[in-house]
């Protein structure tokens, strides 16, 4: 199992996580609605969980895979609490669109 | 009763203060004994002290250590002599004639209070003036009566050239007092000291150069020049005439004006070791003296006339002053107080008359009218012009004959041409106004009216003082008793001066003048009582005529040379350097704060995903910095 695993060089993971993150971070800066804002958050956080479990794998050590896990429960634990806010939102404005809450504004 | 002498000035001082803070409340018959009553008790006191001084000598009363820096000690002091003494008498007495007058004639202004008040405090810094004991208690009553004559020559301020004439007055006393405080300095630097005692004390023991001396003399002459209206600085005089007639008689005329006079004769140890600086003097006052004569030829304004006549007389005095005869300048200063009040008193009686009327062209024929006026104002000219046994006669005798023996031919001759133009436009004056038909309009004949009580025993006071005023100090060949009795009272401070020419002479001198005087007001008479002989009206002078009348044009040429250039100047300052220089700088800071502020603050638009971009732009450029 781990012979296969190596059979991928390491770069790839990186490349792949560097993408994938790239992508949740133009996703969060370009997109307007809350809703996929908030996958695009997910796709960070799974980059940088993809690129954990690659790291521990080839060199061994459980403790990266630990903190993956860690992460997947504040992540679960993030999206339930954005999913709420998301919810509170639609109720009041009837839309998602993030553009619209600047109400901070001046 | 030492203690007492500070009240002199003080009562005033409080006069000013209730007038000033309550006058508008209280009736004008109080503010009228208020502002006249402080005055009398002080014109008593000043008698006492005049009688104490006459049997004991000066007095000295210092009232406190006004400051002591670096060696300079100033004392609050005051000195009363010889000198002092009868400046403290005429300004008081005449003050006190003077405030009783304005009650008649202000009594229907609203600035009632006002005006008692500010001559209240205008006698408080004369008497500052005259009585201190050094030069700075001198400039402290300097600038006081500076103030004062600015505030009484702008009281009518609704008139905008009131308010400009109180101006020029308080701008060309200004450059007169640049000089008399760069006298006082060098005072200080030579002597170590500003008391007046202490100077004439130390004169003797400290070794000074001629030219030091001269140059204070002439530094202190420039103060004078400005206060008592001398070329190049008299234009404000004239102009002064837009107060009211009491401040003309008051200010202009018996008592302000005398300040240079005073401060020379005060100065007279000083000013008689530097024969340049005396020269200086009386060149000066000469010059003012026919200068000032030939303009009051043409005026057709009553009060313009015997401003110009102020001028002339001031000039006469700083004539005598130069020539050594500092007595004689006090002497005339005297006299000339009794008459000058007289004569603007008389005319300020005139002109209540006529309603406000001031052209001379539009009067006349008012000796029926107003005898008493009339007669007062006659007895003015004839003393003024130095007809025989009148007050003028005696001082300007006295003057003319120092003028001779001490300046020569030349020099009397021209002191007295300027002593016969006198009696040419007083007599002028008078025989225009009160002689012939009347020549205003009806409504103006049927208001003419004799002035009241207050105003015409005032008249009468000065009419007895200019009719007896020359007794005071008579020639000594004359032997009328009372010889030179005024010099004799001034030999405590001013060294006794004789005219040593023979009696032959002096009396060939006097009659000379005064026949000419004479002859000059027997000659007018003729001329002036006809009717042909009437100013022309302003639009048809011509020619030599045009020029005196416009007083040679020296405000318009004073206006071209200093006026204009500076306002331009000004000009460019203001443009330049204030609104683009300074206000640009200030306006810079504000509008650039402001627009880097405006920049800044689109970055706050509350649009989450500029922050998200900002933040991520910022990562980056964290990363870039850090690995490359």
């Amino acid at each position: 199992m781990l012979e296969i695993i190596r059979q991928i060089p390491i770069d790839y993971y990186v490349w792949l996580s560097t993408a994938l993150f790239c992508i949740g971070v133009f996703g969060v800066l370009i997109r307007r609605n809350a809703i996929v804002v908030l996958m695009c958050v997910e796709l960070m956080l799974n980059a940088v969980n993809l690129l954990l479990a690659a790291f521990s794998t080839y060199l061994s050590d459980a403790q990266g895979q630990i903190m993956v896990f860690f992460i997947m429960v504040v992540a679960a634990a993030e999206a339930a609490v954005g999913l709420g806010i998301l919810v509170m939102i639609y109720r009041n404005t009837k839309s998602t669109d993030i553009s619209l809450l600047d109400k901070l504004r001046n | 009763m030492d203690s007492l002498i500070p009240l002199i000035p003080f009562l005033p001082l409080i006069g000013f203060v209730i007038n000033g803070l309550f006058g508008k409340n209280l009736p004008k018959s109080v503010v009228g004994i208020i502002g006249s009553g402080t005055l009398l008790v002080s014109f008593l006191l000043s008698i006492w002290c005049f009688n104490e001084v006459g049997t004991s000598g000066a007095i000295h009363v210092r009232l406190y250590n006004f400051f002591t820096v670096d060696g300079l000690q100033v004392d609050f002091g005051f000195l009363i002599d010889h000198l002092s003494v009868w400046m403290m008498l005429i300004v008081t007495g005449i003050g006190f004639l003077i405030h009783v007058y304005s009650i008649g004639y202000m009594h229907d202004d609203d600035g009632f209070w006002k005006f008692f008040a500010y001559l209240n405090l205008f006698i408080f810094s004369m008497l500052l003036l005259v009585m201190g004991d050094n030069f700075l208690m001198l400039f402290f009553g300097w600038e006081g009566v500076g103030l004062c004559s600015y505030l009484l020559i702008g009281f009518w301020y609704t008139n905008k050239e009131y308010g400009k004439a109180a101006r020029k007055a308080f701008i060309m006393n200004r450059i007169g007092d640049l000089g008399l405080l760069l006298g006082m300095f060098m005072i200080f630097k030579t002597f170590g000291s500003l008391n007046y005692e202490d100077i004439f004390s130390r004169m003797a023991s400290i070794r000074m150069e001629m030219g030091v001396i001269t140059t204070i003399c002439i530094l202190l002459f420039i103060g004078a020049m400005g206060k008592s209206a001398q070329l190049p600085l008299y234009t404000w005089l004239p102009d002064a005439m837009a107060g009211p007639t009491p401040v003309s008689a008051l200010i202009h005329a018996a008592t302000m004006v005398t300040a240079g006079i005073y401060l020379v004769a005060r100065c007279n140890p000083l000013y008689s070791l530097s024969p340049d600086a005396m020269h200086f003097v009386a060149s000066i006052g000469l010059i003012t003296c026919i200068f000032a004569a030939v303009i009051g030829l043409r005026q057709n304004d009553i009060k313009k006339i015997l401003a110009y006549s102020t001028v002339s007389q001031l000039g006469l005095m700083f004539v005598a002053l130069g020539m050594g005869a500092y007595a004689s300048a006090m002497f005339h200063v005297t006299t000339h107080a009794f008459f000058k009040a007289l004569l603007f008193l008389g005319a300020g009686s005139v002109i209540h008359g006529m309603g406000g009327e001031q052209d001379i062209r539009k009067m006349g024929g008012l000796r029926k009218a107003m005898p008493i006026t009339f007669w007062v104002f006659l007895i003015g000219t004839f003393a003024i012009s130095g007809f025989p046994l009148l007050s003028g006669f005696f001082s300007k005798d006295e003057i003319l004959a120092f003028t001779y023996a001490h300046g020569g031919m030349v020099w009397w001759v021209l002191a007295g041409l300027s002593a016969m133009l006198t009696a040419v436009y007083m007599s002028r004056l008078l025989y225009l106004t009160f002689f012939g038909a009347f020549r205003g309009t009806t409504e103006q004949e049927h208001h003419l009216h004799e002035s009241p009580a207050t105003m015409t025993v005032p008249l009468a006071i000065l009419a007895g003082l200019s009719l007896a005023g020359g007794f005071l100090n008579t020639p000594h060949f004359m032997h009328l008793g009372n010889s030179q009795w005024m010099a004799h009272w001034f030999s405590w401070v001013i060294p006794m001066q004789e005219v040593h020419l023979g009696e032959s002479t002096e009396w060939m001198l006097m009659i000379v003048t005064t026949s000419m005087a004479v002859a000059v007001l027997i000659i007018s008479y003729f001329i002036y009582t006809k009717k042909s002989s009437v100013p022309v009206p302003d639009a048809e002078q011509k020619g030599l005529t045009r020029v005196i009348a416009h007083k040679f044009y020296v405000d318009e040429i004073y206006d071209f040379l200093f006026v204009r250039p500076l306002e331009r100047l000004s000009r460019l300052f203001h443009y330049y350097v204030d609104m683009q220089g300074i206000d640009g700088l200030v306006n810079g800071v504000g509008s650039g704060v402001q627009k880097l502020g405006a920049g800044f603050r689109k970055l706050q638009n509350g649009n989450i995903e500029y922050y998200l971009i900002g933040m991520v732009a910022g990562v980056i450029l964290l990363l870039l910095t850090l690995f490359i």
